[in-house]
């Protein structure tokens, strides 16, 4: 007999009771993760667009007393009423729905100070929760700046709880918050809204059900009640158990009677709602009619940057100038790890006796990692201008101009972010997709993120245009129009395969665009500096560990077993169980113009597609022959030859192998989370199938084609 | 009465009232949740450079709609 598998384990107990555990919440794009980050000391990512943090993160923050306190770092949300998978992370963490976060205590309820009534609608729900609030009132100096006057004792006094006003972005106010989070005697909030009367017996009703049938605690039943009656998922939500029977009939029949009746429930309740803060909010600000120059500095920008052409150049500018970028500014640091790497490789040859020892330091180890490495500057570079991307506000903007386009395919402007971070890496770019509310959008999104191509493809396309146009007499717009040549392509392949999914498999009605479009701001060079740091640092511990990992395996893989005395090392490497396997594929890569060499790379590549590169330099620098000195890896590639002598990296054979990158999927991270965010080996398995069989196919057709037309 | 149109055929630049939504409202809870009732005041700000979507000024902030939703929301204009 198995035993089952509680589905639900008991929530876990309240942490000894005395750290106080705080939800942060608040509208997406209002500051919550930057007063994370100034309260916690941790980077989270910060950005001027909605929906930048999709999964809850856990910080501590200490009182002025050393106390400390935990806080819960969530997604912006508009509404409980979640329409998204980030809004209900936030909804299901407030509700205690999730078995691996134990419900916070207290509750800090963030708004953005400039836009009060449409922050306080969440706020408005929030307060029905039942449990104690501190309400921080971040941007005031934007505020200020716009000429508003809020008046917070007035707040507090309404609402009975306390009220900070604060700028998270220059750590204004943080004391105050402090203060009031480590007092221990946070009030209940006093809540003044009478449900409007159509609906209250109902209310009632489901809040005693909910109680009595679904164990949920009193306190919160209203606003689980009250939640049933907007929440078009409220009964098949993720990680909570459905509703019982009496309160899902309960609720039924309640619905049926407001139909027969022609009651809008969830308007009423809405609007209810707002009446409430609109009487809340009518003597709590004060305007001075100072035309705010922020709003129209904004405006200005947007005349252009959304201008029917100025736009599509400004859009088309950015990506040139990012490319640019990467092959001019990069030069100089490149140079010099490439040649702090070979210095160091000679040294190891100089101070160790000849050996396999030195040999897996020197090829495997220093090679192998270091032809990883010298991208490093172009990486950073990339992720600084991403970062900057993100930090303006341009990417809603993006998201703005790109709609229509995106509606031509199936999806919608909002899909455009998690592609454009995709540009980065595909795991951030796939974790951003919970923004889309559809899910199969969602999931058509996620499927095509991976062909938008990686900083991981980076170096494998540098390489090989480096060995397509080698020297340095060519003008570098050529080297440009090639990395600009192979985004295109699988950006256009990421929008054919959409089209195709939303056309066959996942049909769906035409999504929603409703986006907010937060206005300019500048970036903070901090912020921008920090996440490009943050990333170099994920590449550079890939490089110390996968990449090291995988290529002192492939370096055994290759020298063992031993050819007989006297092998050339071309010999050593076919004898070895990596050439083994590399012949053992050669027959389907050869129409593709690959030899069992490259081979070992498109093998060794699925784990990740970097190490392409340093298989490279495993398997070509341990056959230069002379041993004295580190041979770049181009010289290499440049000198790799055919068993029939003829050049084996020709500019069609590097041309295929990047078309091949383009579409491969090769990434085992990639394949993880697609498994997670889809909750089925299904989808990372198709995923995997077609985007390889795409790759081999258009390697196909540029190889053969390349070779009918002569080249 | 003054005249109502849809909130599509608000020429750029001018403003107006929300009025009603369609019945079958769904859809648009979530635009009501954003603040956008019968009577909130609405200025269609632009239209993207392909003509959708729409970015409306509402209650101090800019949002974005398409153009299939903006048919079914009716406003009435206000006088210039
Ligand atoms: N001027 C000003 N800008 C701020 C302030 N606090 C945050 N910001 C900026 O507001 C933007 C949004 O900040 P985030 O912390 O990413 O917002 P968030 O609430 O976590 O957003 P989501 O994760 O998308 O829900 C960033 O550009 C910040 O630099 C502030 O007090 N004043
Ligand atoms: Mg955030």
């Amino acid at each position: 007999m198995t035993s089952p598998v509680l589905p639900f384990p008991a929530p876990a107990p309240a942490a000894s009771g005395r750290t106080p555990v705080y939800a942060l919440v608040g509208n997406p794009n209002c500051g919550k993760s930057t007063l994370f980050n100034a309260l916690t000391g941790l980077k989270q990512k910060v950005g001027n667009y909605p929906g930048v943090t999709v999964e809850k993160k856990i910080g501590t923050v200490y009182s002025q007393h050393g106390q400390p306190m935990q806080v819960i770092d969530l997604p912006g949300a508009y509404s409980l009423a979640a329409r998204s998978p980030d809004e209900a992370v936030t909804r299901d963490v407030l509700l205690g729905r999730r078995s691996d976060t134990a419900q916070p205590d207290r509750i800090l309820c963030i708004v953005d100070a400039t836009n009060l009534e449409r922050n306080l609608y969440l706020v408005h729900q929030i307060l029905d929760l039942g449990r104690p609030v501190i309400l921080v009132l971040n941007m005031m100096d934007l505020a200020t700046q716009a000429g508003l006057q809020i008046r917070v004792a007035k707040l507090e006094k309404e609402l009975g709880i306390p009220v900070i006003p604060c700028e998270a972005a220059h750590g204004r106010g943080l004391i105050e918050l402090k203060v009031a989070m480590s007092r221990p005697d946070l009030p209940l909030p006093r809540h003044r809204w009478d449900i409007p009367s159509p609906i209250a017996p109902a209310v009632s009703e489901l809040q005693a059900s909910l109680v009595e049938n679904d164990r949920k605690a009193p306190l919160s039943a209203r606003a689980e009640a009250l939640l049933l009656l907007t929440d078009q998922d409220t009964i098949r939500v993720a990680g909570s158990t459905p509703l019982s029977g009496r309160t899902a009939e309960i609720l039924r029949s309640w619905q049926k009677r407001w139909e027969g009746e022609g009651t809008d429930w969830a308007a009423t309740l809405v609007s209810s709602r707002y009446d409430a803060i609109t009487r809340l909010c009518a003597d709590l600000v004060e305007r001075d009619d100072r035309p705010s120059n922020a709003s129209s500095t904004s405006d200005r920008i947007d005349g252009v940057v959304t201008h029917p052409m100025w736009g599509w150049l400004v859009l088309g500018g950015i990506m040139a100038l990012l490319f640019l970028s990467i092959f001019t500014l990069a030069e100089y640091p490149m140079n010099w790890i490439d040649g702090h790497i070979a210095s160091l490789a000679d040294l190891v040859k100089e101070s160790m006796s000849p050996g396999d020892l030195r040999d897996l330091i020197t090829d495997g180890a220093i090679g192998g990692v270091g032809g990883v490495l010298v991208f490093l500057p172009q990486i950073l570079i990339l992720f600084f201008f991403i970062g900057l991307l993100e930090s303006t506000g341009y990417m809603a903007r993006a998201a703005f101009i790109m709609d229509r386009l995106m509606s031509r395919v199936g999806l919608n402007g909002k899909s455009f972010i998690p592609l454009l971070s995709s540009y980065a890496c595909a795991i951030p770019g796939i974790m951003a997709t919970r923004t889309i509310e559809d899910s199969k959008d969602r999931l058509v999104t996620i499927l095509v993120a991976p062909l938008m191509s990686c900083s991981a493809r980076l170096p494998v396309y540098l390489l090989m245009i480096a060995a397509i146009v080698p020297g340095d007499q060519v003008p570098i717009l050529t080297k440009v129009g090639l990395m600009l040549l192979m985004y295109a392509l699988g950006t256009f392949g990421a929008f054919g395969f959409a089209w195709l999914f939303k056309r066959t498999l996942l049909k769906g009605v035409p999504p929603l665009m409703i986006m907010e479009l937060p206005p300019y701001r500048l970036p903070r060079l901090r912020d921008v500096v920090l996440q490009m740091v943050e990333r170099g640092g994920l590449f550079l511990r890939r490089a110390g560990t996968i990449i090291l990992g995988i290529s002192i395996v492939l370096w055994f893989l290759s020298t063992y077993p031993k050819a007989p005395e006297g092998a050339s090392s071309q010999e050593q490497m076919a004898h070895s169980f990596a050439g083994k396997a590399g012949r053992i594929l050669e027959p389907a890569i050869k129409p593709l113009g690959f030899d069992w060499q490259i081979g070992i790379g498109i093998i060794a590549s699925f784990a990740a597609r970097e190490v392409f590169v340093s298989t490279m330099g495993v398997v070509f620098n341990a056959q230069s022959e002379d041993d004295e000195d580190t041979a770049p890896l181009r010289q290499a590639l440049a000198a790799a030859k055919w068993p029939d002598g003829s050049r084996l990296f020709t500019p069609l054979t590097c041309l295929s192998l990047m078309v091949f990158y383009v579409f491969a999927m090769q990434c085992i991270s990639t394949i993880a989370i697609v498994r997670r965010e889809t909750n089925s080996w299904r989808w990372p398995l198709f995923q995997l199938a077609y985007m390889t069989g795409t790759a081999w196919l258009l390697s196909l057709v540029v190889f053969q084609g390349g070779r009918l037309l002569g080249f | 009465m003054a005249a109502t149109i849809p909130l599509s055929a608000l020429p750029v630049g001018r403003t107006a009232v929300l009025r009603s939504y369609p019945t079958a409202g769904a859809a648009f809870l979530r635009f009501r949740e954003m603040g956008l009732l019968p009577g909130t005041t609405v200025t269609l700000v632009r239209t993207a450079p392909l003509g959708d979507p729409l970015e409306i000024q509402v209650r101090g902030y800019r949002l974005t709609l398409r153009r299939s939703e903006a048919e079914a929301i009716v406003v009435e204009p206000a006088a210039s």
